[in-house]
């Protein structure tokens, strides 16, 4: 075919958008139906364009397919027809085949409205991030289990039980009430900042940056901000950490894919009016009386990373973000990071005091980051723990940047 | 993994430092927290200020403060996880409160119920 990206692209973008709608239409109980009816679609592209061309607008063909399917299964499906159908009827006054709207106000109504059902409190926050990722991102069951480190049957077992209790607690596909919404919200930023973080970092997968990924979760933040009940100061201070990350697109792969590291990035590729607009929404984020958030302090952090130049000022900053975000939420990635800013601020000699202490002994960035500290300092070291980190390193990437570190201690 | 309060006790709570050691001081104190934090084995913790501070007596007889008739005062606290003892004693040796002589990092097991 002449794009052999647009399938992928396509169902990246659309699959979540069709089944939204689906599910929206057939309600909560009938997710399943409407996963089949969205993969049926997709897998008529793929059997038909192959042969005809891929239409002109491949969009509105599958929207076209998505309705008919959807329509097919209404009048040919006998247990639809007598479980489902009756409940639609009793719901709609007497319209049969419910209206598969899939316009662009009701793709995103939908699909805000299957955020919130997704991030109900019934069920554990491991699973809403599965559904989320399954139903509002299009990812595959293989996809979800890279990024939760587990095999599918893990991931399956874990999305049908979620299905089965939505199902039970009857959870409705509809925005919560007000009294419920900052509860609520909590799960549903989480899903948003892991997405947005699956599309930047992408370890699953070897391809470098799923821009497409980071957009929808921009996106979905962006409606959040759009309603008056949801705008509050964390969707804001999230949505400006996206903003900055977002910013370095360009910046971060070179024409053959791969990655640059920050520090070697040509920052006139950085872009000025997402880091502006992260700003903005950072210093609308900031003010309130309620304490500051994890993405407060996040974007923060990611504010001083667009300032290149290296000044006292800024690693003791990030420094303090560090201790603060760890003391409220702690992850590998967070402790290694304030460790390297401790580094900047403190000296390397009190860093590696502290590196040793953290034992991410499985982990790969632990040893770079040791490797990064001993440079300079105890080059049989740095080498020994570079090595430690090439065996551990999972893709191709990261190896290759660990060897050109490698290469550089070692020529 | 067991939680241990390390309850940080000062000689004279009134002492007057300057800005410039109150201000080293609570860098080395951020750092300190932030590098048990980073070992993802901070709990909680809190200051204590002085200020407006109460004692309730017995029979209820209410006295500003605790400073005068107590010599040491708690500055505050924190929660850590640690798998014993000593590996919390190991946490208060780096609390930067123990550079003021006679100040002490008393270490108490936490009963969560």
């Amino acid at each position: 075919m002449e794009q052999p990206g647009l399938i992928p692209h396509l169902f990246r973008t659309e699959f979540r958008k069709i089944i939204a709608v689906l599910c929206k239409a057939f309600g909560i109980a009938h997710m399943e139906v409407a996963e089949d009816i969205a993969a049926e679609t997709f897998l008529s592209a793929m059997e038909i364009w192959p042969y005809k061309g891929v239409p002109e607008n491949p969009t509105a063909w599958l929207y076209l397919v998505a309705k008919n399917k959807a329509k097919n299964y209404f009048q040919r499906n006998k247990l639809f027809a007598e479980k489902i159908a009756v409940q639609l009827r009793n719901r709609t006054s007497g319209i049969e085949v419910p209206e598969i709207d899939l316009s662009e106000e009701n793709i995103t109504d939908s699909q805000l409205q299957m955020i919130f059902a997704i991030c109900h409190p019934c069920i554990s926050e491991e699973a809403q991030i599965g559904l989320a990722l399954r139903i509002l991102c299009g990812f595959g069951i293989t996809e979800i289990a890279n990024a939760f480190l587990t095999n599918k049957e893990i991931i399956n077992k874990r999305l049908f039980r979620a299905k089965e209790k939505l199902r039970e607690e009857k959870v409705e596909i509809t925005f919560p009430p007000e009294t419920e919404i900052p509860k609520r919200l909590d799960s549903v930023l989480t899903t948003l900042y892991l997405l947005f973080n699956e599309g930047y970092y992408s370890e699953s997968q070897d391809a470098v940056l799923r821009e497409d990924l980071c957009l929808e979760a921009m996106r979905l933040t962006y409606l959040l901000i759009g309603n008056a009940a949801t705008n509050t100061p964390e969707v804001k201070a999230l949505l400006a950490l996206m903003c900055f990350h977002a910013s370095r697109f360009e910046a971060r792969r070179n024409e053959n894919g791969e990655i640059i590291l920050y520090q070697d990035q040509d920052e006139s590729l950085w872009n000025e009016t997402l880091i502006a607009r992260g700003a903005w929404f950072l210093h609308e984020a900031s003010g309130g009386e309620k304490k500051l958030s994890r993405y407060h302090l996040e974007a923060t952090i990611a504010y001083w990373n667009t300032q290149k130049q290296d000044t006292p000022e800024k690693w003791e900053s990030i420094l303090q973000l560090y201790n603060r975000l760890l003391q409220i939420s702690y992850s590998p990635v967070a402790a290694l990071n304030r460790t390297y800013a401790l580094s900047k601020a403190n000296g390397k000699e009190a860093a590696i005091a502290e590196a040793e202490k953290l034992q991410l002994t499985d982990n790969h960035y632990y040893f770079v980051l040791l490797g990064e500290l001993y440079t300079g300092i105890n080059s049989t070291l740095a080498v020994a723990h570079l090595q430690k980190a090439l065996l551990l390193a999972k893709t191709e990437t990261d190896k290759r940047t660990i060897r050109q570190k490698l290469d550089l201690l070692t020529y | 993994m067991e939680e241990f309060m390390l309850i940080f006790r000062h000689e004279d709570g009134n002492k007057v430092a300057s800005p410039e050691q109150i201000q080293v001081w609570m860098k080395q104190t951020m750092d300190w927290i932030g590098g048990i934090a980073a070992q993802n084995k901070f709990v909680e913790g809190n200051g204590l200020p002085f200020a407006d501070s109460r004692v309730v007596h017995h029979n209820n007889v209410v006295t500003n403060g605790p400073f005068g008739e107590i010599k040491e005062t708690i500055g505050g606290y924190i929660i850590v996880k640690a798998a014993s003892i000593e590996e919390a004693v190991e946490f208060a040796k780096g609390s930067p409160v123990l550079q003021g002589d006679g100040n002490t990092v008393e270490v108490r097991k936490v009963e969560r119920h």
